[in-house]
């Protein structure tokens, strides 16, 4: 840290660093705030059911008894789906607009991908339930009889169900991640791709090149999407199947967190009800964190490495690299 | 700045010019969505009989309707179920519940190459839904419809995902004609399912049963009969099968409203008589004995008996059944207990 030199304007200076830092912990006081208040309403149920809450299966909201676990396991079922089947493209997109597609359709393209993201999630689910189900049951009614063995394909075809919720989840997380990969690509300096050719490079090693450069920012955009996932509830809810069980097939109906709050909080009735679903709204933020938490870990380390590494091979690094 | 200030002064002037504003009534309640359609229209005919009253209603659910009457943060609420001896005790005060209307639930599914209305007993109902009964051509379904050719087909249930007054009723016939279902699912708003896909609202349910050959789902009435679905008729404990129709369902409320509790907290559900629908069920209206407010009950009281007799009458278009005469006299007679 340097000081910024005593002057007239310094008074200035502080009243603006103070000024935009507590805007700053603003926001820190806002999610203390937010599990805070998720844990003092949720602790009839915390005090019930302690950590059995999130291995127990058991969701009946007529004797009494709850346990989170298929919730949990549904949010993160469908979630890291998504992200599976959402990054390949979403990526393809990003480097086909930054580096390959012409420049007449470069805008209307990225324009396009952008607008997929203001469609309202009901709609995604209206179109899910009438479109996406269908196409699925269909090929949940084709698959062979042989791969259906497998956990994995098991059951009977619905439809709906977690192969649906992550096809969905895929769709709704591609405009995030494809845009901000996109920017990503685009902040990468020219003279990376330009060295490249000159090593004699062909134009995808460049753009491998390109995209070793920015990894950090694409790790970014990918945990982007999957935080949007992680949350997506109105989409999910109507084409998941809403069963709350621990199933490993895709073709299985099965539940999400977020889905379930929205679903049964309005006619929550019972004390020890509401605060169960509270107690979902909580472990729901716990995980969100931590999963934040390893992302950001795992930049950390990507870039950490890279440094490392820069380091040993050039002593001098470059004057990108430095900035 | 002095625009501001001039439009300011403007706006003063006309509200106080106004009588309306310093006099207009505003009641807010909030609770079930089953009712909905029928309240909004009793509050916009009662708004243009009584241009100084206007009754604002939140359908958030239920529970949610309970709930804020208990916290008093609105003036009435409503419920498809009535509210538990718990409840009664959280409440600041006596809560009067006030049947409105009468509403019917509906077996519809989705069975290939069967066109006939299919007939259900309340135990082979039952046992569907705890997935028992798994194939359509189970001879339990086969002996109730003779001469039906049913296919083989697996047996998918559909139920509502989110707490519903419709479920309420569904799985309230279900645990009276079953000791079974009782045990193993029992009775609330939403339950804890043992087999089948949960969908989204009434409009969820038709779209699961729809799509997937061998569903079977329930929805109220006025939704199986604005989108034209077709839904089974229920035995009743007469042993008759009833198709469930606007009449079937005010018959069943007739026998009921002769042992009316005090309290109007029944269940009609499987009740006795003839030409009876058995999976029917009145919705509450709550309101506190004693308000806060003796103005606001004043106008409250005078809306619920415009309601009870004149606004039944636009019950029939949007799908309910209307009450008997005696429970609206029954009802009537409860209202003097409001303290305005």
């Amino acid at each position: 840290m340097t000081k910024p030199p005593s002057s007239p304007r310094s008074a200035d200076d502080r009243l603006f660093r103070l000024g935009t830092g507590f805007f700053a912990f603003l926001v820190v006081l806002l999610v203390a705030a937010i599990g805070y208040e998720l844990f003092n309403n949720s602790r009839l149920s915390i005090a019930k059911f302690g950590l059995a809450f999130w291995r127990t299966k058991t969701w009946d909201p007529v004797a009494g008894n709850f346990g989170a676990l298929p919730f949990i396991w549904g949010t993160l079922y469908s979630s890291f789906l998504a992200l599976l089947i959402s990054t390949p493209i979403a990526i393809g997109i990003a480097i086909f607009l930054s580096e390959l597609a012409p420049r007449a359709i470069r805008t209307p393209l990225a324009f396009l991908t952008e607008l997929l993201a203001a469609i309202p999630s009901i709609v995604y689910g209206l179109w899910g339930i009438f479109v996406l189900v269908p196409i699925v049951r269909g090929l949940e009614t084709h698959t062979p009889d042989w791969l259906k063995k497998f956990p994995l394909f098991s059951g009977p075809p619905l439809g709906v169900g977690m192969l649906s919720a992550g096809l969905i989840l895929a769709i709704m997380v591609i405009p995030f991640t494809s845009s901000v990969a996109r920017e990503v690509l685009r902040a990468v300096p020219p003279t990376q791709r330009e060295a490249a050719y000159a090593l004699g490079a062909t134009r995808w090693e460049a753009i491998q090149a390109a995209l070793r450069y920015g990894r950090k920012g694409i790790y970014g955009a990918i945990i982007l999407g999957l935080g949007r996932a992680i949350g997506e509830t109105m989409a999910v809810t109507m084409v998941i199947g809403n069963n709350p069980q621990v199933s490993a097939s895709l073709f299985a109906p099965q539940y999400s967190m977020a889905a379930v709050i929205a679903n049964e909080f309005t006619e929550a009735a019972d004390d020890l009800y509401l605060s169960a679903l509270v107690e979902i709204g909580l472990v729901l933020f716990v995980i969100t964190l931590v999963i934040n938490a390893l992302s950001r870990l795992l930049i950390w380390s990507v870039s950490r490495e890279v440094k490392v590494k820069e380091r040993k091979a050039a002593p001098a690094p470059l004057p990108e690299e430095a900035a | 700045m002095k625009t501001i200030r001039l439009a300011a002064v403007v706006l003063g002037a006309v509200l106080a010019a106004s009588p309306a504003f310093a006099q207009k009534q505003q009641i807010n309640g909030a609770g079930a969505t089953f009712p909905y359609p029928i309240y909004s229209k009793w509050f916009s005919e009662y708004n243009k009989l009584h241009p100084d009253v206007e009754i604002n209603y939140q359908s958030i659910g239920s529970g949610g309707g309970i709930r804020q009457l208990s916290n008093q943060t609105v003036f009435f609420g409503a419920t498809d179920g009535p509210m538990t001896q718990e409840q009664i005790l959280a409440a600041p005060g006596k809560v009067l519940h006030l049947p409105t209307v009468l509403g019917g639930v509906v077996p519809i599914y989705n069975i290939p190459g069967v066109d006939a209305e299919l007939k259900f007993s309340g135990k082979v109902l039952a046992d569907i839904i705890l997935g028992k009964v798994a194939k359509w051509n189970d001879s339990a379904i086969a002996g109730l419809n003779p001469g039906v050719k049913l296919p083989g087909t697996d047996v998918t249930v559909a139920h509502r995902s989110d707490g519903s007054g419709t479920t309420y009723i569904f799985v309230d016939y279900l645990s009276k004609v079953s000791p079974d279902f009782k045990q193993k699912v029992g009775i609330a708003t939403s339950v804890n399912w043992p087999v089948g896909v949960g969908g989204k609202g009434n409009e969820g349910v038709a779209g699961l049963v729809k799509q997937t050959p061998g569903a079977i789902g329930y929805v109220e009435l006025i939704y199986a009969l604005q989108n034209k679905l077709d839904y089974g008729s229920v035995q009743n404990i007469g042993g008759e099968f009833v198709r469930c129709t606007i009449d079937s369902v005010t018959a069943a409320a007739a026998v009921a409203a002769t042992q009316m509790p005090k309290d109007f907290r029944v269940s009609i559900t499987n009740a006795p008589g003839k030409g009876v629908y058995p999976i029917s069920s009145f919705t509450w209206l709550l309101l506190l004995e004693s308000p806060g407010d003796r103005a606001k009950a004043r106008v409250m009281v005078d809306f619920v008996k415009w309601a009870l007799t004149e606004g039944q009458k636009y019950a029939k278009d949007l799908g309910y059944a209307p009450l008997p005469a005696n429970v609206v006299q029954l009802e009537l007679e409860a209202l003097k207990r409001i303290k305005i």
